[in-house]
């Protein structure tokens, strides 16, 4: 004897049309945000890596000795403009090679340190010092190049503040349109049961009893789509993970989240990423899903 | 107890409904409200339930004034009273158990103890071994016993019958007669409303006969 009524999932199934119908227009909402999530992601650490960097880097002939490279050191530091000086020398330049190299033998042979310009890696206090502390470095005598790295970060700066906006407003599109689906099929789930609220409201059930159901079904859509589009998502990204280690293959690490000690990276892909794409899916979810059926039982159930 | 002092009813349509409607059914009282269609019985009933409100005057409900509690306490007001439908008003997608248990679950009862009330009121109403069925498989009777069973296996103190044997035959309708006696009999109390003036002379309870919404004769002596 079943004195119990219907679960979730006995009512999902009674209409697996609509079921399906929403599910799977969540998935897609969920599968969008969690791209552009990704992407933004991506394009935030990558201009973070590059932020940190130095920002303007000075090879030097080899006719430029030690002390030399100090004096200018000394001059840059006067300047006040400066933030950071590194002397790079010539044997610190090579164990960098090595390191970057260190899975490829055959750029590693016939290099010495001889054939690697000593640098100085300089980072301004204010980015708008660096255009006088670059044309400083290029009257300098005896540079053989200077590494300017503004426009890059001015790029990508403007490349993700591009994927921020069109991802903000593609994502919220597509979760107007998930609300509509909602909001449009918990109506009729609302409608089809109308004689039951009508006689449960008659023997004493308060709004909440009644409301509940339908605010379950609108979590379970939402958050069933949550969960596919984060498998999928997380599979893709998981594939393409050996790609990325060629496009990506001087950078060693990119740092997503760092705070006390505690670091997510999104290169190499980490768990820690995956999770929180996990919680910003569910997150949508649970928000799409509560004030999807909200808006339909305020709307339908008067 | 259920006290109504000087209420009237006025519908939109400007139709007088109630006039004046005074009277008391103390607690354990088997009361039939009488009188021809339209008379205004199944009113008094809506008013009792807070389904509708008076234009004036002051209901009591087992010392609450229904027409003055607000709209959140009207489920809470609703669980103490038990009202039974003349078309039954049961859910055709819930089986017989179902329906029966629903006014527990809102109480928010836990499963051992709904099992347990479900089965013994299936057997006070007569329908034991049918606790899987569905309406569509029950006769009208039944179907009648499972909305009886809805609304007695809860809380109620009072139960409200409006013409529960309208649509039943005459065999069936004692049958539904004797098990609101029973129930009675246990403590609960009952005001139905019937134009069945058979039924109403044979019972031998207290008869509040009303027309065009004036109650114009109130037997306190149990004699119709």
């Amino acid at each position: 004897m079943q004195t119990q009524s219907p679960s979730v999932i006995q009512r999902l199934r009674r209409t697996p049309y609509q079921s399906l119908a929403a599910i799977l227009t969540m998935t897609l909402t969920f599968l969008v945000a969690s791209t552009f999530f990704v992407i933004a992601a991506y394009s935030s650490s990558i201009l973070s890596y590059f932020e940190t960097r130095p920002q303007i880097v000075a090879y030097f002939t080899d006719k430029k000795d030690e002390n030399q490279i100090k004096e200018l050191e000394a001059k840059l530091k006067e300047t006040g403009k400066v933030s950071s000086v590194r002397y790079i020398s010539k044997e610190e330049a090579l164990s960098i090679y090595k390191e970057d190299n260190k899975n490829d033998p055959l750029l590693l042979e016939m290099v010495t340190a001889d054939i690697l310009p000593a640098s100085l890696e300089v980072q301004t206090t204010q980015p708008e010092y660096l255009p006088e502390i670059n044309q400083m470095l290029q009257k300098e005598p005896e540079i053989e190049e200077v590494k300017y790295q503004q426009d890059i970060v001015d790029i990508l700066l403007a490349w993700t503040n591009s994927i921020r906006r069109v991802g903000i407003v593609t994502v919220l599109l597509f979760s107007i349109n998930a609300l509509i689906v909602l909001v449009t099929i918990i109506g009729m789930k609302i409608a089809l049961s109308r004689n039951e609220i009508d006689i449960l409201t008659l023997i004493g059930a308060t709004g909440w009893y009644v409301k509940k159901p339908f605010i379950k079904q609108g979590l379970v859509y939402s958050l069933t789509g949550a969960l596919i589009s984060w498998i999928i998502t997380s599979l893709a990204l998981l594939y393409i993970s050996p790609a990325l280690s060629g496009f990506l293959r001087y950078i060693h690490t990119l740092s997503f989240i760092s705070y006390k000690g505690m670091e997510i990276s999104v290169y190499p892909v980490s768990y820690g990423f995956i999770g929180a794409i996990l919680v910003v899916n569910l997150f949508i979810g649970f928000a799409v899903g509560l004030i999807g059926s909200l808006v339909a039982l305020k709307r339908f159930l008067k | 107890m259920i006290i109504f002092k000087d209420v009237n009813k006025l519908f939109s349509n400007k139709k007088k409904a109630l006039d004046d409607i005074n009277f008391t059914i103390e607690d354990g009282e088997f009361v039939f409200l009488v009188g021809p269609s339209g008379a205004g019985k199944t009113t008094i009933l809506r008013l009792i339930f807070r389904e509708i409100l008076p234009t004036s005057g002051s209901i009591i409900v087992s010392d609450i004034e229904v027409n003055k509690i607000k709209k959140n306490q009207i489920p809470f007001l609703r669980r103490r009273i038990g009202y039974i439908f003349q078309d039954f008003k049961i859910l055709p997608e819930r089986t017989v158990s179902e329906n029966v248990s629903i006014a527990l679950e809102i109480l928010g009862a836990k499963k051992d103890e709904i099992e347990i009330k479900v089965a013994d009121i299936l057997e006070t109403v007569g329908l034991k071994g049918k606790e899987n069925y569905f309406p569509a498989q029950l006769s009208l009777g039944e179907q009648q016993r499972v909305a009886i069973g809805r609304a007695v296996i809860g809380n109620t103190d009072i139960i409200l019958a409006d013409e529960p044997t309208g649509n039943l035959d005459p065999k069936t309708s004692w049958d539904i007669l004797r098990l609101l006696v029973k129930i009675n009999k246990a403590g609960k109390t009952i005001v139905m409303a019937t134009h069945n003036l058979d039924i109403v002379t044979s019972m031998k309870k207290r008869v509040i006969h009303i027309e065009n919404g004036k109650v114009v004769k109130s037997s306190l002596d149990k004699l119709y």
